[in-house]
């Protein structure tokens, strides 16, 4: 997507948390921007960081042990150092997210209507009637059939499917620029998820709303992403356009990643190809690339961290591409749906 | 608070309150304790219009009529040695002496019922005001956590540390003599507010801990965090998102404390440094016939019957409740 200056500028942001004293690097160094309109997908593993890093934006991260470092630039004012009276006005105004589990984002005690209500008038001077109508027109939009109905029922009456847009509803209420999406599909099941993954996809259109998408299904990403940023514990490992880095995935984790997916034509193979190990801890993580224990290309190169370098397309945290010894491309190229 | 608009299906509350209307154990607890404040509340009818007694005031010398005799109130002793005076026994019969009289010739019958009065009044206000000091010590310490948990959680481990009934009596014996001065404020030794106060206190650690434990689970809930990820004032998220909530459980202790404070009130009475002579309290009754449990038993018994019934109602109330407040588990029920 076109646009000078990214919407959401993230530069080294570093967060670790303190436990038996010592400071546990949660994620090193993590940069990436989000453009107007834009949909990033963050993909990896659990414990890859990925939802601290949304955390850490929205500052939602209140353990007294942790430490953040780097820069968080929003529209260019800087977000990690604005008090939070101000950070306020930027949470569900500008910023907004959605979690996992909508059932237990809404409070069970109130109508799901009520909590709409109850967050638009936080930032708007609106009366009950005014944001209730807004309420009805966003369930509406956001595909809830009968959403005057819908909006007097309480959050455990709702499936799981009109739980999420009602989540989504509720995030977009006061029409925020940016979306960040905290694996919203994982609670559902696969039809539901692909309804809402079509509603992810049509909020740029219909909201002007660019979505940080949190995940770790290589295919919801495949079919809703602009760019990708793929980490692997804590760091970025690649990051570029979602079609080249599954048509030609320049780290060996990412094409690892891809290759256990299981072709949709072709011979089935028996087995899907699985990483072997488990990712470090974060206080086990080799001093040079976190990925090589486990890598087929290890060697002793990789025992320097690794930086960003440009390949192709994208950025790659390997040294395999410097060393000429690019991966070949993958066969299966993107279909454009 | 206003909930939902006329059409919404039946809320949490709702909900929950038809779940305890089918609960028979609870509503017969319910009927019962509703039975038991009626009949309190119209103890000065009763001694009055009924029974035709004062029970605050020694009757040694005097005689009610019970099927046209004359009874003497206090009756020579059937023991051998015909020592001392024993007092009427019960009549059965409401228009006198029903349960017999007490040492000093009082209608214990009426006496009951405005002890019950009293031993109501009082333990229901300390679970009340107990209740009211714990929630605001639990939410304050559940959702600030850090420094203001630590301090209201040390001041409670400090209070639990010392068994109840002995911090409640050493409290009773402090205000006993001089009852309490808080700067220019006294309130007089014989002032219920006293036996109230001290009732709240002790009780308050008991009711703080839960609730303090499951604002803590609340904070951390995803409803909390995406009511902060849209810019809600912390007050704010308090008072929508964590006390609704947590009012469950409040509601739930509400009937439990209410029972422990009367059986708190009950012996520090019977210790007679409860509620003080003449005012009738069930725990002052039941002093009064420690001194007849052999010849007059059912002045001490019908006090502490009345004491384990009202014990007993409030606490399979109190089940009810909890079983009908269960939000995860109508949430369950519901989809």
């Amino acid at each position: 997507m076109a646009g000078d200056a990214p919407l959401l500028d993230v530069r080294d942001l570093s967060v670790s948390f303190r436990s038996g004293g010592r400071d546990v690097p949660i994620i090193e160094n993590v940069s990436f921007a989000v453009c107007e309109r834009e949909i990033l997908g963050i993909v990896g593993e659990s414990g890859s960081g990925k939802s601290v890093t949304a955390m850490a934006i929205m500052r939602l991260i209140d353990d007294p042990g942790v430490t953040l470092r780097g820069s968080v630039r929003f529209r260019g004012q800087e977000l990690t150092t604005l008090p939070q009276k101000a950070f306020r006005t930027i949470r569900g105004r500008e910023i907004a997210m959605i979690f996992q589990d909508p059932m237990t984002a809404f409070t069970p005690v109130y109508t799901v209507g009520w909590q709409i209500d109850e967050a638009i008038r936080v930032h708007e001077r609106l009366s009950k009637a005014e944001a209730r109508a807004r309420t009805v027109r966003l369930l509406g939009d956001m595909g809830v059939p009968d959403p005057e109905r819908t909006a007097n029922r309480y959050p455990h009456q709702l499936s799981g499917g009109l739980r999420q847009r009602a989540m989504i509803a509720m995030a977009l209420s006061c029409n925020p620029a940016l979306l960040i999406a905290d694996e919203p599909t994982t609670a559902l099941d696969v039809t539901v998820q692909a309804q809402i993954l079509d509603l992810l996809r049509n909020l740029r259109t219909d909201y002007g709303s660019a979505v940080m998408l949190i995940t770790h299904d290589m295919g919801v990403v495949a079919e809703t992403c602009d760019h990708v940023m793929v980490l692997y514990s804590g760091r970025v490992a690649e990051r570029g356009p979602a079609a080249a880095i599954f048509s030609q995935p320049a780290h060996p984790y990412t094409a690892a990643l891809l290759d256990s997916i299981p072709p949709l034509t072709g011979p089935r193979p028996t087995r899907l190809p699985s990483i072997a190990g488990a990712p470090p801890a974060p206080l086990e993580r080799p001093p040079g690339c976190a990925f090589a224990p486990r890598c087929h290309y290890a060697h002793a190169a990789c025992d320097i961290l690794p930086p960003l370098v440009r390949c192709a397309e994208q950025e790659v945290a390997c040294v395999l591409p410097g060393e000429g010894k690019a991966l070949p491309p993958r066969m299966t190229e993107r279909v454009e749906a | 608070m206003n909930g939902p608009v006329d059409t919404a299906p039946p809320g949490p509350w709702q909900t929950a309150f038809r779940a305890l209307g089918g609960n028979r154990s609870a509503m017969m607890a319910l009927a019962v304790l509703v039975l038991i404040v009626v009949l309190s509340l119209i103890a000065p009818f009763y001694a009055h219009d009924i029974a035709h007694t004062d029970p605050f005031r020694a009757n040694v010398a005097g005689s009610f009529m019970l099927d046209g005799r004359a009874v003497d109130i206090m009756q020579a002793n059937d023991n051998p040695l015909h020592l001392g005076m024993t007092p009427a026994g019960p009549t059965w019969r409401p228009s006198a002496y029903m349960l017999g009289s007490d040492s000093q010739g009082r209608d214990v019958a009426a006496r009951l019922l405005y002890g019950g009065r009293i031993s109501l009044l009082i333990s229901f206000s300390a679970a009340v005001l107990c209740i009211v000091i714990a929630s605001i010590v639990g939410i304050l310490a559940g959702f600030f956590g850090g420094f203001v948990d630590m301090v209201l959680s040390r001041l409670m481990d400090i209070m639990w540390a010392v068994p109840v009934y002995l911090f409640a009596i050493s409290l009773s014996i402090v205000t006993i003599s001089d009852g309490l001065k808080i700067g220019p404020f006294t309130i007089e030794a014989d002032n219920l507010l006293i036996p109230i106060a001290i009732i709240a206190l002790v009780y308050m650690p008991y009711a703080a801990r839960p609730i303090r434990g499951r604002v803590m689970a609340l904070r951390n809930a995803d409803f909390v965090m995406a009511a902060r990820s849209l810019g809600v004032p912390r007050w704010r998220i308090l008072l929508v998102d964590i006390l609704p909530n947590v009012a469950s459980s409040i509601v739930v202790l509400a009937p439990l404390m209410a029972a422990l404070a009367l059986l708190t009130e009950s012996a520090l009475s019977f210790l007679s440094i409860g509620v003080q002579t003449p005012t009738a309290s069930w725990g002052t009754i039941i002093q009064d016939g420690e001194g007849l449990i052999y010849s007059r038993p059912m002045v001490a018994i019908a006090p502490g019957l009345a004491i384990v019934i009202v014990v007993v109602a409030l606490n399979v109330l109190g089940d009810g409740l909890r079983d009908a407040l269960d939000v995860r588990e109508t949430s369950k029920r519901g989809t």
